[in-house]
């Protein structure tokens, strides 16, 4: 029998895969996507809740998630188009101009 | 859900988000994303989630990925065009990866979270209608504030997104004179509210109008 802790536990793995996704990856684009793919672990762990607690607060939030998460991407993608025409790369290393 | 069901589908997540950060094309990269946020709208609909399961589906895999596949090939980026990955960060990070994703599923796989065995659900729960009456009654000042948040969203990917270098600075020019202007309006505005108020104080109420909004200190003297 799969229990709420089956799907936490999918969460966390998919959650640990965009983390390493954002700290490995060195285009702008794919960092972007492992964060979404960090959003969508979370969402799975809030409808995971909200189907083991009985109570809707959970997919709620997962509405929410995604409101904020598709306003995300197209302010995202827009500095990234700005940074491309400025720049002509999308690296995230060889964008540091604040780095000292 | 059985573990019949579950693993393969799992599987398949699992795979479609590791392609997203493996993958050398970020073509590829976004379609693996696609995929894992399939699977995941069928975990929705197994969990009574069916609103997030079609939302999932028509925001994230309809909206969002076709954005960020037509800024993909908007700026023609071809597998690793210009941006050179580093080895020694990746073997580190994927390491670290895999630690912290060892550690975090086997505790929570020990943990005790209460099973929806426990907990019986209603005949509506997932509904639509429940979670919109929820959305409009318990959420409606979060829910009206996303709509803000869009508002703003949108207005700002538009003016970030059509800037062009050249036209950057012309662009700029063209605010600032803009703002002054707006500026100069507010101004004449406050002046004027400034000056009804000091007609009301002086008693002069009956004929303050707008013939005296350009002298608003007029009256003091």
């Amino acid at each position: 029998m799969i229990g709420t802790s089956h799907y936490l536990a999918l969460s966390a793995l998919l959650f640990a895969i965009g983390a390493v996704g954002v700290v490995v990856r060195r285009n702008v684009i794919i960092i972007f996507m492992s964060v979404e793919l960090m959003l969508n672990a979370a969402n799975l762990a809030f409808v995971a809740g909200a189907n083991s607690l009985g109570t809707m607060g959970g997919q709620s939030i997962v509405f929410f998630v995604m409101t904020v998460a598709a306003a995300e991407a197209a302010v995202g993608l827009a500095v990234i188009l700005a940074l491309f025409r400025n720049r002509q790369t999308v690296s995230a290393d060889e964008i540091a101009l604040l780095r000292g | 859900m059985s573990a019949f069901l579950f693993y393969p589908l799992a599987a398949c997540a699992l795979a479609g988000a590791l392609g997203v950060v493996l993958a050398r094309n970020p073509v590829r990269s976004a379609l693996s994303l696609v995929v894992t946020l399939f699977f995941l709208a069928v975990f929705y609909v197994f969990l009574q989630a069916h609103l997030v399961a079609a939302l999932q589906i028509i925001v994230y895999a309809g909206a969002v990925m076709v954005l960020f596949l037509f800024v993909i090939t908007l700026l023609n980026l071809e597998s690793d065009s210009g941006v050179r990955e580093r080895p020694a960060l990746a073997a580190a990070g994927f390491l670290a990866g895999a630690v912290v994703a060892i550690l975090l599923a086997k505790g929570l796989l020990d943990s005790t979270v209460p099973d929806a065995r426990g907990v019986t659900l209603g005949e509506t729960f997932g509904t639509t209608k429940v979670l919109a009456r929820q959305l409009f009654s318990e959420y409606l000042v979060a829910f009206e504030l996303t709509s803000i948040l869009l508002l703003v969203a949108v207005v700002g990917a538009v003016v970030l997104a059509k800037r062009t270098v050249e036209e950057g600075e012309r662009d700029e020019a063209r605010t600032m004179a803009a703002a002054e202007a707006e500026t100069e309006a507010a101004h004449r505005v406050i002046a004027a509210h400034e000056a009804a108020h000091d007609h009301l104080d002086h008693g002069h109420a009956p004929h303050s109008g707008p013939g005296h909004v350009h002298a608003p200190a007029g009256g003091h003297h």
